[in-house]
């Protein structure tokens, strides 16, 4: 699949010294929904400043649909909506008006169809005549949505999209996601809730430090959430495993105190059985036994950790 | 070009005066009768002519440079001010618009509003004191060309400013200032030699000057000089301008 951004070694240092974003490389596929999660301070909202326009790099390229947002940022940014993590919003202009403004704003022709459109989608539109200071924090995050969208974009930035946002509204903004991805439109949302990006992503990035750790599918993450992991605590402690436990693949672990069994939920068979009886065989005994799941938070915390 | 950005922020902050009408039109329409009453009637009843027309006929250009000055920077300074203090600035900064346009929207906007508002204080003034325009053109030009220069210069102090104290502070002490000592309510010929040479290096009375002469063609310095000044004015605000966004100066991080 064809990169509708691309980002080349980019990094932001800002005049405080701060080092916001290292050596940055990162590609977001055409149509995808990408999820980019890290820790508060972790890079993703410069990352997406810069990619918009509104911070400068340091060093680095970022290209968008093949433009670049330095000397072709006409093109690049009118391919872009961004809804910034704060609740940005001109307070006395009505819901209406401050989306058909976002429109002219991106240079498109006026189009009462569209933010018609746009402003039902997000249930809006009984509220297009309200001033924006009287709408709910909730109606005012998709009154950002919707100037986002108001100029057709190809690709939508998601700066938290669902911080302080209840769980009944989050599941609708996740509903509106899923649609405009239907629709062909590239989505990158910063979350640091494991969930959504459980919920929502074909991919998920994770940043920490201003470095991406990770870039995987959710798929082979999925995989590696499926995973659970089987410890025996023996009575004794075995300094090797005898051949007929080879297959197990078994880790030994605190001094040969303990055996660790790595399975998959999902196979046919998980072994467990075989491992059981091959173990009474052998003549090792346990005094108890604990499975753990790994969950995508395990994963992520453990990278946030370690990077 | 992207002109329907341009048309976008003008409408905007257009739309801004239409709702805010009370303070941006009426309220220096008000102020300016009273000047009227009190400079013009209560102290100009006591002045006999200025330089050949009467003393309340004589402050009316000032008046009106007065206002169309100070409201220019402050329409200017608010409007670019305050999507960055709501943070909505993001939205300007990450549309496919460039520096010339967002400059071209507010500023224009801002000079607009300006503009209006002279023409209405010109108006009022009509109600009070008898006017005659020898040099429409001329006086057209000289509202135009400070409007816009002031509304540039607002933009700038916008810019600047991190918080409502600096947003205030040049046009409450610095501009105001130049603005009464620059010959609004008086000819500077009428001051003392050496306070005559000090206000000549008072920008403000170039083009109180020389939009004066064009109501009545009378100057405290010559209207070559007045347009001048004001069109040095021009490119030192067009100049500062210009390096605000080439280096993102308190715009981008």
């Amino acid at each position: 699949m064809s990169s509708i951004i691309s980002v080349t070694n980019l990094s932001k240092t800002y005049g405080s010294g701060f080092k916001a974003l290292k050596n940055v490389n990162l590609d977001i596929r055409r149509g995808e929904i990408f999820a980019l999660l890290g820790p508060n301070g972790a890079g993703k909202t410069t990352l997406i400043s810069i990619i918009c326009g509104i911070a400068n790099p340091s060093e680095g390229r970022v290209l968008v649909s093949g433009e670049d947002i330095k000397t072709s940022y006409r093109k690049a940014r009118s391919l872009i909506g961004l809804v910034p993590q704060e609740l940005h919003t001109d307070a006395f202009e009505s819901v209406w008006a401050t989306v058909s403004f976002s429109r002219g704003l991106f240079g498109r022709p006026k189009n009462p169809a569209h933010i018609e459109k746009v402003l039902k989608d997000l249930s809006l539109w009984d509220k297009k005549d309200n001033k924006i200071i009287t709408l709910s924090g909730g109606m005012k995050r998709r009154v950002m949505i919707a100037k986002a969208l108001s100029h057709e974009p190809q690709i939508l930035f998601l700066d938290e999209p669902t911080a302080g946002v209840d769980v009944e509204l989050r599941k609708g903004m996740w509903e509106v996601v899923r649609t405009l991805q239907q629709s062909g439109v590239t989505i990158i949302l910063t979350t640091h809730y494991i969930e959504e990006a459980e919920e929502m992503a074909d991919r998920i990035g994770i940043i920490n430090k201003g470095e991406i750790v990770l870039v995987e599918d959710k798929a082979t993450l999925m995989q590696k959430l499926g995973k659970k992991r089987l410890k025996l605590h023996l009575q004794g402690t075995v300094a090797s495993l005898p051949e007929s436990l080879s297959q197990y693949e078994l880790d030994v672990c605190d001094g040969g105190a303990t055996l660790v069994y790595d399975y998959d939920t999902k196979g046919d068979r998980t072994g467990i059985t075989s491992l059981l009886s091959d173990l009474r065989n052998a003549g090792i005994r346990f005094n108890d036994l604990d499975t753990t799941q790994s969950s995508l938070e395990d994963i992520f915390v453990d990278l946030v950790r370690t990077s | 070009m992207n002109y329907r950005a341009v048309r976008a922020i003008y409408l905007f902050e257009m739309a801004r005066t239409w709702r805010t009408v009370l303070q941006s039109i009426v309220s220096p329409v008000v102020s300016t009768s009273l000047y009227f009453v009190v400079f013009g009637a209560a102290i100009g009843s006591r002045i006999n002519q200025v330089e050949g027309v009467s003393y309340g006929t004589f402050i009316v250009p000032g008046l009106i440079m007065l206002s169309v000055l100070t409201q220019s920077i402050a329409n200017a300074s608010f409007g670019i001010y305050f999507p960055k203090f709501t943070g909505t600035i993001y939205e300007i900064l990450s549309a496919p618009i460039s520096y010339v346009e967002i400059v071209l929207g507010y500023v224009g906007a801002a000079a607009t509003k300006s503009i209006i508002l002279g023409l209405i204080i010109l108006a009022t003034a009509g109600l009070f004191v008898p006017l005659h325009i020898h040099h429409p053109v001329w006086m057209l030009t000289f509202l135009v060309l400070t409007a816009v220069t002031f509304s540039l210069f607002g933009f700038v102090i916008g810019i600047w400013a991190d918080g409502f104290e600096k947003l205030q502070m040049i046009p409450m002490l610095v501009v105001t200032p130049l603005t009464f000592l620059g010959g609004s309510f008086y000819s500077i010929d009428m001051l003392p030699p050496t306070w005559r040479t000090v206000a000549l290096f008072n920008p403000v009375v170039y083009l109180i000057s020389g939009f004066r002469w064009s109501f009545y063609e009378i100057a405290d310095v010559s209207v070559a000089v007045s347009i001048g000044m004001t069109l040095a004015f021009l490119v030192i605000c067009l100049a500062v301008i210009w390096w605000i966004f080439r280096t993102g100066y308190r715009l981008k991080n």
